[in-house]
């Protein structure tokens, strides 16, 4: 069992959490021991907002093990309103439909199960931004 | 029933998958066409969705809507028939996911589609009795239909989430709510089992209709009102004839459950149906609506309660996306992707 592993970065993948460098300000995602942008090493936790754009993707047919129920899937560089580059799996989305500069927003989905009787892997995913007024449905 | 301290609605959310199945598709796989359709089409989760996750969005929403710090939130509690552990809580995954650990209670609820309005019953009492000043309630499913049966047309997935506080913070309060339970065994599924086991006709007379206008006429006696009285009433939605013929049973008229009448379009969404049929109401109604809701659980139950809508719902409404923007996006899927999307196919 991973347990411990999936455990200790619960917090960061369910909700997008990261952090905040105390002495350049700047974002941080995922968390590190030093600040990518200043090598300090004074971090505040910051839940980031979610939204974002795709800079770049690819769509994977050939998933590794632990993956292969959910392909074809698309990958995506997520480029975040507040800054960092953040690879995660698109999802809600047609994979013709994905391109470069699509607004994205952070969900909370499965990533994988450890088999039938393991531990079943939460953590974040991007979808295209919901709309929150109606549009035409498609046609069947 | 009314709680000691008054309360209110402070947030609310919805969440409905993306995927539709069309009840046509049934149809053509198991009658050649040949069957009358309960509803247009259900909604369908996708590979990486189930209660947990369709929970948490919903409770992200209302969130947004209530305007107050996770950390606040004393209580989130899971109604489902379909949790994705049979032991570990959906409701944990929920809190850390909103943010709402460690100050926090947590159970998950099961009573079939009535799960989660036992919750919200549970959530009135905890503020109403001044324990804590806001507690989560939701109702949440991916329900399931053995392929062929009568309940693959409608067996559907979504989530709604209410967060109760105090009534001067609300954005509907309560007026009072009344629970009506026998041991009708209408509906079940018995452990290790897949599918549920239903009475077929049985679930209707003695235990849908006798359950929701027992539940509802004592509560309107108790209050002293009329269906008239309403501006909108929600029932328990597992298809779309009963939630219309028990409406006209009890005197509600077409127009009032309109806004509220969900299962058409989505099918049932079980622990969700009512309380999404809630959520889409309370996304058009004006201060000063009336709002009844009325949830029915096979095993079998109602819980019935009155809202009255306040001036603050008009500023928390387009707070989070509406119960009709996730009924517009729509993707349809064919029966051999729904059956892939359900893992109905046995690959080993």
């Amino acid at each position: 069992m991973n347990v411990p592993r999936y455990w200790r970065s619960e917090r960061t993948r369910y909700g997008l959490v990261g952090e905040i460098c105390r002495s350049c300000g700047k974002p941080i995602f995922p968390p590190r021991d030093v600040c990518p942008h200043c090598t300090d090493e004074g971090q505040d936790v910051h839940p980031f907002g979610g939204k974002g754009q795709v800079y770049s993707f690819s769509t994977v047919y050939d998933a590794p093990a632990g993956y292969t129920e959910y392909q074809p899937y698309t990958v995506a560089l997520i480029k975040l309103d507040e800054g960092p580059l953040v690879t995660a799996q698109l999802t809600d989305v047609d994979n013709e439909a994905v391109h470069i500069g699509m607004p994205v927003e952070m969900v909370t989905r499965k990533i994988k199960e450890e088999g039938e009787n393991g531990l079943i892997i939460y953590g974040y995913k991007f979808r295209p931004v919901l709309e929150s007024k109606s549009s035409r449905p498609d046609r069947f | 029933m009314k709680p000691l301290r008054e309360v209110g609605i402070i947030g609310y959310g919805a969440y409905i998958p993306r995927y539709r199945l069309p009840a046509a598709e049934v149809a053509r796989v198991w009658t050649e066409g040949h069957a009358g359709l309960p509803v247009e089409e259900k909604s369908v989760p996708g590979l990486d969705e189930d209660t947990a996750t369709i929970a948490i969005e919903a409770a992200r929403n209302a969130l947004a809507r209530g305007g107050i710090a996770a950390q606040s939130i004393r209580a989130v509690w899971v109604g489902s028939e379909s949790h994705p552990y049979a032991v570990k809580p959906t409701s944990t995954i929920v809190a850390e996911a909103i943010g709402a650990t460690p100050q926090v209670s947590a159970a998950d609820w099961e009573f079939a589609c009535k799960a989660g309005t036992e919750a919200l019953q549970a959530a009135i009492a905890l503020v109403g009795s001044g324990m804590t000043d806001f507690a989560m309630a939701i109702g949440a499913d991916t329900a399931q239909g053995r392929p062929g049966d009568a309940l693959e047309y409608t067996t559907a997935a979504g989530g709604a989430a209410y967060i109760i506080g105090p009534r001067e913070h609300s954005l509907a309060y309560l007026e009072g709510s009344y629970s009506y339970v026998t041991d009708t065994p209408d509906f079940f599924r018995r452990p290790y089992q897949h599918y549920p086991e239903h009475g077929g006709r049985f679930t209707g007379q003695p235990a849908y209709f006798k359950h929701i206008t027992h539940a509802v006429e004592a509560l309107l006696q108790e209050l002293g009102y009329t269906p008239g009285d309403f501006a909108a009433a929600v029932f328990h939605q597992p298809n779309t004839k009963f939630p219309q013929r028990v409406a006209q049973m009890l005197g509600f008229s077409k127009e009032q459950i309109r806004v509220g009448l969900l299962a058409p379009k989505i099918g049932n969404t079980y622990a969700a149906s009512s309380l999404l049929g809630l959520t889409a109401v309370l996304d058009e109604a004006k201060p000063g609506d009336r709002i009844l809701l009325a949830s029915f659980g096979s095993g079998a139950g109602s819980d019935a309660f009155s809202f009255v809508v306040t001036d603050l719902i008009q500023e928390r409404q387009r707070l989070a996306p509406t119960t009709q923007a996730y009924i517009a996006r729509r993707k349809p899927v064919d029966y051999a992707l729904y059956v892939r999307y359900r893992r109905k196919l046995q690959m080993h």
